[in-house]
């Protein structure tokens, strides 16, 4: 019974995310809007453009190979499975044990290492300066996250994602300097690794600035569609984290008893969740707003920031440990 | 038992190098010396296994080498594991030599040495004894030189030779002198009594100083790593492969054997020396590797990286172990002992690659070649499982072992030393910013390689290279992600050597549920990697089902899009110069003095416009370039010595006599 219970949690976790992830973006984009006093369109607007690239002819490079083929749903399983072990709405997924937070990590990699191969395997320039800025940001924004992953281990004693949240929820973890600098690093690798201002230009196929999508250039139709979909359950599970991390409050704890006091703690965390995830959409809409995007050799510098505050957040635990 | 057997291998394996002279270049002579070669690896790999759990023997003693003790040979779990690794190399090296070999141009100055060279490696692993060690090592040493040699009409293959055998020299010497410190002064060489013996502190700290001299430029440790990027890629592919997979491997073991068995406790800071250097090792392994365009070198400096991965890895367990920490202790060591494993494993299989794309284009340049995933699409395919696992992606069996580090690190606030506390997250952190600039490596090799336009006529017509080559390499890489998959039951193979250097182990990991990795407890960190290709492999299905079901399948093929231009020339490709620029432009200007020359004609000039750029090896023209520069002073200095009189000579002695007289007297 537990276990059938486990199994439609993580089930429904797995749909959800999927799901939500075009929301999510389609909401960014009207707040983005709304900011700037357009009208902007629908939030539902990234479903339909979804439906209408599945729709599409695909148009392959004459020399593209079978990499560039599997590749979309090779990064499209990478960061499902990641979105999948990020606790949404409750901890305690059945899964959750099968990869901690250094291995969520590195399926994002993993998703990260093919798209850039498959960048580059038409042999345009496009494809080539998209993943070698990629790869750059990629070599700071990693290490930056490794070790926000230390301060958190480090804090809980645990890699693992549900226990971070469970220890987080629980009273005992008061206010620490490390949280706030894991957080701001978070946030400023976040951003990066979603391609967002001002490290790279979500909205824009015409700058020679721009990084992510000049990688992905080549791609249409079905494929493009599913590189879309990624790039989406990225970002909701960039916000996951930082939700499931820093805002912990309404979600299920660990495996309660099914009664309808649970049900209704289901529904109260399904909606907390989705309190957090507009409010989340909202800051990154006008944090974009009210900043320019940076030349690409400024970037370093800012994921320096975010990699020097996650590593003072974890030296600050490894120093204070035997005072 | 095993170790008389195993001796007999390895004297079956000199026999046929023997064989190999006798038979010159007889046309037979390459197929028959690599399949017997292969044979007797993997009769050596197959008891080097079943040896593991099997607790020390006494061992054999041939009356070889020094009169009073004879030549003493023997297995314990740890030289089983090297012996294993050392073998599985061995075997598959000549395997895939049955096919490569074909293309060689002398084979009567491979032949010889090659099983030579693996015999040498395996005697290093027996040897129970400092003389019958330091023979072998010198013999491994003197063997693998030969084969950098083998293209000796190269002024570049001379050039590494000799590099090579100078460090190679520096090294065994550094070594007979660790030795002759363990031995102390009554000459106890063989292991079990050096064993037994109490050290004193500051002679401890000098073997630990010899120790990483003498091993440490062996595995290319910074830095003493300078011969390695030269000699590795000199030789035959399978022998890259060899020297860079395994014979590293050996100085690793020589590294284990002496600082964890035969040098008593250690001390809280020779683990941090240690941690240090393998650090740094890593990250400057791997910005080099970035910045190479010959892709034999770029092999050869991830190598440099890896061991600097398994050397933080050694030094965490030092370190654990000297604060007696031994369940943390043998963690670290696994996680070294599992890198060491995986490295050997997939630096073999992207070094078969190579040379299968070297044979078939002739080409070493990385500028040169491009698209070869359509003229060479199972060694593609492979190659792209070996650069995955070098990655340490999941689930690669690459990132089983950068996990257990990060794990490892993760234990070490529980020290009590400050250095250790402050330098241990420091290095955390360069390992971490390592891997993430070697998936940027490996995707700048195969991006370069395998994908994009051929560029040039030799990468456009290639053929796929032969079974033999293929079977091996597929072999590997599926070998490389059942390790990933199933990384329990090989921590499980590790339980013992573990066991008989630290006194304990790694919990049993094939008993757990769902064949999860839990190497703490199930509370603090888990993997599976098991589950986690399963799911990959479900949810990529059930996407591509779906995509076939809803989408459209119209697919048309059509001409890139070259922003309006009708012909793209390849050459308007990324290159592999200018992948790696951005990554220039951060780590460059600090760490290799890098500078970018722009040369723009005058308006209206029709000179081209040059973009020329410059980065310097820091360690080469701050350390070796001075030391070069001071051996030539002294000895132009020196040279006057040799046009003396006899009677200046003779007088000379009697000086030398009376100084010796005196430092003795004063002595005693």
């Amino acid at each position: 019974m537990a276990l059938t219970r486990d199994l439609i949690v993580q089930g429904l976790q797995m749909l959800l995310v999927v799901a939500l992830a075009p929301l999510v973006t389609g909401f960014i984009r009207k707040a983005k809007a709304r900011l700037v006093r357009r009208r902007g369109p629908s939030v539902f607007q990234p479903y339909r453009d979804l439906l209408k690239l599945v729709r599409k002819e695909t148009v392959l490079a004459e020399n593209a190979s079978w990499l560039f083929r599997a590749a979309p749903y090779l990064v499209f399983a990478a960061t499902w499975v990641a979105a999948a072990l990020v606790p949404t709405f409750a901890t305690g997924l059945l899964f959750n044990w099968t990869a901690d937070l250094i291995a969520i990590v590195a399926l994002l990699g993993s998703a990260r290492f093919f798209l850039a191969l498959a960048g580059m395997d038409v042999g345009t320039s496009f494809g080539g300066i998209g993943a070698s800025r990629e790869l750059m940001i990629a070599s700071l924004a990693e290490p930056a996250m490794i070790m926000i992953v230390f301060s958190l281990a480090l804090l809980v004693g645990s890699t693992q994602l549900s226990t971070i949240a469970a220890f987080m929820i629980s009273p005992d973890v008061g206010l620490r300097v490390t949280l706030g600098l894991a957080l701001v690093s978070l946030m400023m690798v976040g951003i990066a690794e979603n391609a967002r201002i001002p490290v790279d230009n979500p909205a824009t196929h015409l700058e020679l600035t721009m990084v992510h999508e000049a990688m992905v250039l080549e791609y249409s139709g079905r494929h493009l569609a599913l590189i879309e979909l990624a790039s989406s359950l990225r970002l909701l599970l960039y916000l996951s984290l930082i939700a499931c991390l820093f805002l912990p409050w309404g979600m299920v704890p660990l495996r309660p008893e099914l009664s309808i006091a649970t049900l209704g703690a289901y529904a109260i965390g399904a909606s907390a969740y989705a309190a957090k995830l507009a409010l989340g959409c909202v800051m990154l809409a006008l944090f974009e707003t009210t900043i320019a995007k940076m030349r690409v050799f400024r970037v370093p510098a800012f994921l320096g920031a975010a990699l020097m505050l996650g590593f003072l957040g974890a030296l600050l635990l490894f120093v204070s440990r035997g005072l | 038992m095993q170790a008389t057997v195993l001796l007999w291998c390895a004297a079956s394996l000199l026999a046929l190098a023997v064989a190999a002279i006798l038979l010159k270049s007889h046309r037979i002579a390459s197929s028959l010396s690599y399949s017997l070669t292969a044979t007797v690896c993997a009769v050596m790999c197959a008891i080097a296994v079943s040896c593991i759990g099997v607790a020390p023997s006494t061992g054999v003693t041939l009356p070889l080498g020094l009169p009073w003790i004879g030549a003493i040979f023997l297995v314990d779990p740890l030289s089983a594991f090297f012996l294993a690794i050392v073998n599985l190399g061995g075997l598959t090296a000549s395997i895939y030599a049955l096919g490569y070999g074909r293309h060689e141009q002398s084979p009567h100055r491979v032949l010889p040495f090659f099983p030579a060279f693996i015999a040498g490696m395996n005697l290093v692993l027996l040897a129970g004894d400092a003389f019958s060690f330091l023979v072998s090592w010198e013999f491994m040493s003197l063997t693998s030189w030969a084969l950098v040699l083998v293209h000796h009409q190269d002024e570049e293959s001379r050039r590494a030779g000799y590099l090579y055998v100078l460090m190679a020299s520096f090294g065994t010497f550094a070594l007979l002198l660790a030795f002759g410190l363990l031995a102390g002064p009554d000459g106890h060489y063989a292991f079990a009594v050096v064993r037994s013996q109490q050290i004193s502190p500051p002679v401890a700290a000098l073997v630990l100083l010899l120790v990483l001299l003498g091993a440490g430029s062996k595995a290319g440790l910074l830095p003493l790593h300078v011969w390695l990027p030269e000699a590795h890629p000199a030789a035959p592919s399978h022998v890259s492969a060899l020297m860079s997979g395994v014979m590293t491997k050996v100085a690793v073991y020589a590294v284990i054997r002496i600082l964890f068995d035969l040098t008593g406790p250690p001390q809280w800071w020779w683990g941090l020396i240690i941690i240090l250097m393998g650090g740094a090792t890593a990250l400057m392994g791997v910005l080099h590797a970035l910045f190479q365009t010959d892709m034999k070198r770029v092999l050869a400096y991830s190598t440099i990286e890896n061991i600097g991965f398994i050397f933080v890895g050694l030094g965490l367990a030092l370190a654990f172990q000297a604060d007696h920490f031994t369940a943390a202790a043998a963690l670290a060591f696994t996680a070294a002992l599992f890198h060491a494993l995986n490295h050997s494993l997939f630096k073999s299989l992207m070094f078969f690659g190579s040379g299968a794309v070297l044979t078939r284009t002739g080409e070493r340049d990385m500028e040169k070649l491009g698209g070869l995933i359509h003229r060479m699409p199972v060694t593609a395919l492979v190659v792209l499982g070996g650069a995955a696992a070098l990655s340490a992606l999941p689930p690669w069996n690459g990132f089983v072992s950068e996990w257990l580090t990060f794990q490892t690190i993760l234990l070490s606030p529980e020290l009590p030393q400050w250095g250790l506390r402050l330098f241990v997250p420091a290095t955390g952190a360069l390992l971490a910013l390592s891997v993430a600039l070697a998936a940027a490596c490996f995707v700048r090799f195969y991006g370069i390689i395998f994908l994009g336009r051929p560029r040039s006529a030799a990468s456009a017509h290639a053929q796929e290279t032969d079974r033999w080559s293929l079977g091996v390499m597929l072999g590997l890489a599926v070998l490389c992600l059942l390790i990933g998959i199933l990384p329990g039951y090989v921590i499980d193979l590790m339980a013992p050597v573990t066991q008989t250097l630290l006194g304990t182990h790694v919990p049993q990991q094939s008993s757990v549920a769902w064949l999860s990795l839990v190497p703490i407890s199930k509370a603090r960190s888990s993997y599976n990697g098991f589950l986690i290709f399963i799911f990959i492999a479900i949810s990529a299905s059930l996407a591509a089902y779906g995509i076939h079901r809803l989408a459209s399948k119209a697919t048309r093929r059509a001409p890139i899009w070259a922003c309006g231009f009708s012909r793209l020339n390849p050459a308007t490709q990324y290159t592999a110069a200018s992948f790696a620029q951005p990554i220039r432009r951060v780590f460059g200007p600090f760490l290799f003095r890098a500078r970018e020359h722009v040369e723009m004609p005058a308006p209206g000039s029709m000179a081209p416009a040059r973009f020329r750029t410059k980065w310097n090896d820091v360690i080469w023209d701050m350390l070796y370039l001075p030391i070069a520069e001071g051996v030539r002073v002294s000895t132009d200095r020196l040279n006057v010595l040799q046009f003396l009189t006899i009677r200046r000579y003779l007088s000379l002695v009697f000086v030398a006599l009376v100084v010796l007289l005196l430092v003795i007297a004063i002595w005693r």
